[in-house]
């Protein structure tokens, strides 16, 4: 019995991490239909972060660096949250309406988030901004002519070559002028570790086994975010917005919401929780530029089974994957059959999937027969569209 | 009457005409990679050459179903493996009767596992490497389309079956060596060393064969009725449906199609890596395989071959010289392709470059109408009329 309530606890903090991660993801593509590929990557931002925020609390002693965690939340959700904006602003808004086209294009944006991670130096960070000074400059100067709709095109392609090339010869520059500091990166390709405060070491002893403090931690956290997100869905004017957008974007565009808006919006709320979600992995390991990778399918899988425009779903679907996850991959069940008579080749089958990467198998085949019966996830949409 | 005879008449002769001048240029083609190439190119060289050609065939599975049906897969990856184990497997089993794969020792299996058993057969190798992976993706359409589960949805599930895939290889020592994969250099085929270079260059004949013979069957099946059935699903499929068609067949079939040519390309790459391992399998590598269809335009079969070896070649020379910058340009090639050339470099040539080149030698007038309808005989003998009027 205190197996299954062991197994049932670390499933469920398996399954908030997964709903923490997927609960921006679920937004997102609930509003725009637009599946992120750069989301594992936005929560790896997050992680940074935190990274950063801990060593910059380091020197100042220990009531404060007690708290740093506190502080690292709202940086990681601002800095994913800006990232994000840029993001859509930048990129995804020129695709709406081209679904597969945007999941390529975002997968651009993670790969290039992971090798900036990696080689990310000052030298690095002088020539983008040299190159943003002179792009975004020109841009602004070229905008005040009357012809501006005409050399469009062209004058932006002129300007990307000119300041890239300016922001090029920067570096180099600076480069010959030979400053180590500048050229050292950050973080390097190595993992980082981020040391959880005192107060979040050790664990609960319930029934004779141990919760860990830093797994409380993130349930505490999911649940918290799943407040503010409900209240800030169906209690604010903005979360009213973004659901009419979600319901029917023509009709809401045609009474006068402002859906660009709201999209962007929703993006940096998306991005923004992904770095919260990021925040929160940090604790339960060491940090790299693939940590990303490591969820954004099990994500997927939550906001495929949840459906579109539902937070409920979501975290069934992210709890329910959690749990059974956890199930078949420690054996648990395979130990409950056991006990029993006469199940010796469920044992052995269950046996089998008894790691936790053959546990993945299991949970994918039994989505892909879920799916067989709720084709659009446990929530549907109500609606009278064809598309179905 | 008898003039829209004639028109049919001239059509059709005119067709025959760029088909045979098609063949001529694909026949050139492959000729030159075939026998000149393997004299110019040093051995190393050919190999890594032999190893693009056989990733331009899983692109044209690709680009079948994306570029013409509009079904983005992210989890080609898994047909690709499959094909090169069931190649591997083969020639593991190369080895004199009642002995087993050195590697099962380690893991102190006795007994060959059931499976490999007809692998022993080269016969059944040959039809397993095409068919295997053609029936899994046949089932895991089936199971999808069935449902009208599609777009994002089916993209993203593809993706979780090949980090499924991914993982249950990567955990199965006692079946087939788990990470590291199975080893086909030092094995021997008909008596001779696999990486022997008179072995390797046939495998490259072979692949310049089979890249030739799926890219005219992708042709003809791309050209033909189904083709357009094909192209309609991808633009509009309720469209379809409502037209008394059922689009889930077509789709499942499409899918089990591109699953087996890439289970074929599969085999040809590991033959000339030297080397499976799940590695094959990683979720970048399957995306990477759309990017390539994207650079050269899809729904262009010929794009997603030239798409593929540029692709490649870039990433050779990027990635020995500045191995950092490989994974930012990979982002940025991403990227720009889908915002700035969504119709990939064969596209823009067709739509944009290639009338311009036109228009500056003189052969054909600008059009400030629909091209077809300028071309069109009927409207051409109204406007006669007309301005005879």
């Amino acid at each position: 019995m205190s197996a299954l309530i062991e197994g049932l606890f670390n499933g469920i903090s398996i399954g908030s991490v997964l709903l923490i991660a997927a609960l921006g993801l679920a937004i997102v593509f609930g509003l725009m239909g637009v599946i992120n590929l750069a989301h594992g990557e936005l929560m790896m931002l997050g992680a940074y972060s935190t990274f950063v925020v801990q060593n910059v609390f380091k020197p100042l002693g220990e009531p404060w660096f007690e708290l740093y965690i506190l502080f690292s939340l709202p940086v990681a959700f601002i800095v994913s949250a800006l990232v994000g904006l840029a993001l859509e602003r930048g990129v995804i808004r020129f695709l709406y309406g081209r679904p597969l086209e945007t999941l390529l294009a975002t997968w651009g944006v993670s790969l290039i988030l992971r090798q900036f991670v990696r080689s990310v130096n000052w030298l690095l960070v002088i020539s983008i901004a040299v190159f943003c000074l002179f792009f975004f400059g020109g841009m602004t100067i070229l905008k005040r002519r009357s012809n501006w709709e005409r050399i469009r095109n062209w004058a932006i392609t002129i300007l990307l070559v000119i300041s890239s090339g300016i922001a090029i010869a920067v570096g180099f520059l600076i480069d010959r002028v030979g400053q180590i500091a500048l050229t050292k990166p950050w973080f390097s390709a190595r993992n980082v570790d981020v040391t959880a405060p005192t107060w979040l070491r050790g664990g609960l002893k319930v029934l004779g086994f141990q919760m860990p403090y830093a797994r409380l931690f993130i349930i505490a956290l999911t649940i918290i975010c799943l407040l503010g997100v409900y209240w800030f869905l169906n209690r604010s004017t903005w979360g009213l917005r973004i659901r009419a957008v979600t319901q029917n974007r023509s009709m809401s565009a045609c009474l006068g919401i402002p859906t660009a808006k709201v999209d962007a919006l929703t993006f940096a709320l998306g991005s923004g929780l992904a770095g919260i979600a990021g925040c929160a992995v940090s604790l339960l390991g060491s940090v790299g530029p693939n940590t990303g990778q490591n969820y954004i399918v099990d994500t997927f899988m939550v906001v495929v089974v949840g459906g579109v425009g539902n937070l409920f779903g979501t975290v069934v679907a992210g709890l329910s994957i959690g749990i059974i996850n956890y199930l078949i991959g420690s054996g648990t069940l395979a130990l409950i059959f056991t006990s029993m008579e006469g199940f010796k080749p469920l044992v052995d089958f269950f046996l089998f999937f008894a790691t936790s990467s053959m546990a993945k198998v299991m949970v994918f085949a039994l989505i892909i027969a879920f799916l067989q019966v709720k084709p659009a996830g446990l929530f549907p949409q109500k609606g009278r569209t064809a598309e179905l | 009457m008898d003039s829209e005879l004639n028109i049919g008449i001239y059509k059709k002769k005119k067709q025959q005409r760029k088909q045979l001048i098609e063949a001529g240029i694909i026949i050139a083609i492959a000729l030159i990679f075939a026998i000149i190439l393997p004299i110019v190119l040093p051995a190393f060289r050919l190999r890594l050459f032999g190893r693009f050609l056989a990733l331009t065939i899983v692109a044209l599975g690709i680009d079948l179903i994306w570029g013409y049906t509009g079904l983005l897969s992210l989890g080609h990856g898994i047909f690709f493996a499959l094909g090169g184990y069931a190649i591997a497997m083969h020639l593991k089993l190369q080895i004199p009767e009642g002995q087993l794969p050195d590697f099962f020792t380690l893991y102190g299996v006795n007994k060959l596992p059931w499976f490999w058993q007809p692998f022993y057969s080269f016969p059944f190798t040959l039809v397993a490497l095409v068919v295997i992976p053609g029936i899994v993706a046949g089932l895991l359409g089936y199971l999808v389309f069935r449902n009208r589960i599609k777009g994002v949805y089916f993209s993203i599930l593809t993706q979780a079956a090949l980090l499924v895939f991914f993982n249950f290889f990567n955990g199965q020592q006692k079946l087939i060596n788990g990470t590291n994969g199975l080893k086909t250099d030092t094995e021997r085929i008909f008596d001779l060393l696999v990486s022997s270079a008179t072995v390797q260059r046939t495998f490259y004949i072979l692949t310049v064969i089979f890249l030739v013979l799926i890219y005219l069957f992708c042709r003809w099946l791309t050209s033909g009725r189904f083709g357009r059935l094909l192209i309609a699903i991808r633009d509009d499929e309720t469209r379809v449906r409502f037209s008394g068609y059922d689009p889930t067949g077509f789709k499942v079939l499409v899918f089990a199609i591109s699953g087996a040519i890439a289970g074929i390309a599969g085999a040809l790459y590991t033959v000339q890596t030297g080397i499976i391992t799940p590695a094959i399998m990683q979720v970048a590598f399957s995306i990477e395989m759309v990017i390539w269809v994207a650079v050269g335009g899809r729904g262009t079969l010929i794009g997603a071959i030239i798409g593929t070896l540029l692709v490649r070649l870039a990433q050779t020379f990027l990635s020995e010289r500045f191995p950092q910058v490989w994974l930012f340009f990979q982002g940025a090639l991403f990227l720009t392709v889908v915002t700035v050339l969504p119709n990939g470099i064969v596209g823009w040539f067709k739509d944009y470059a290639w009338q311009k080149v036109q228009f500056l030698l003189g052969l054909r007038q600008p059009l400030v109408t629909y091209p077809q309808i300028e071309e069109d005989p009927a409207i051409q003998r109204e406007r006669e009329q007309l301005t005879r009027e």
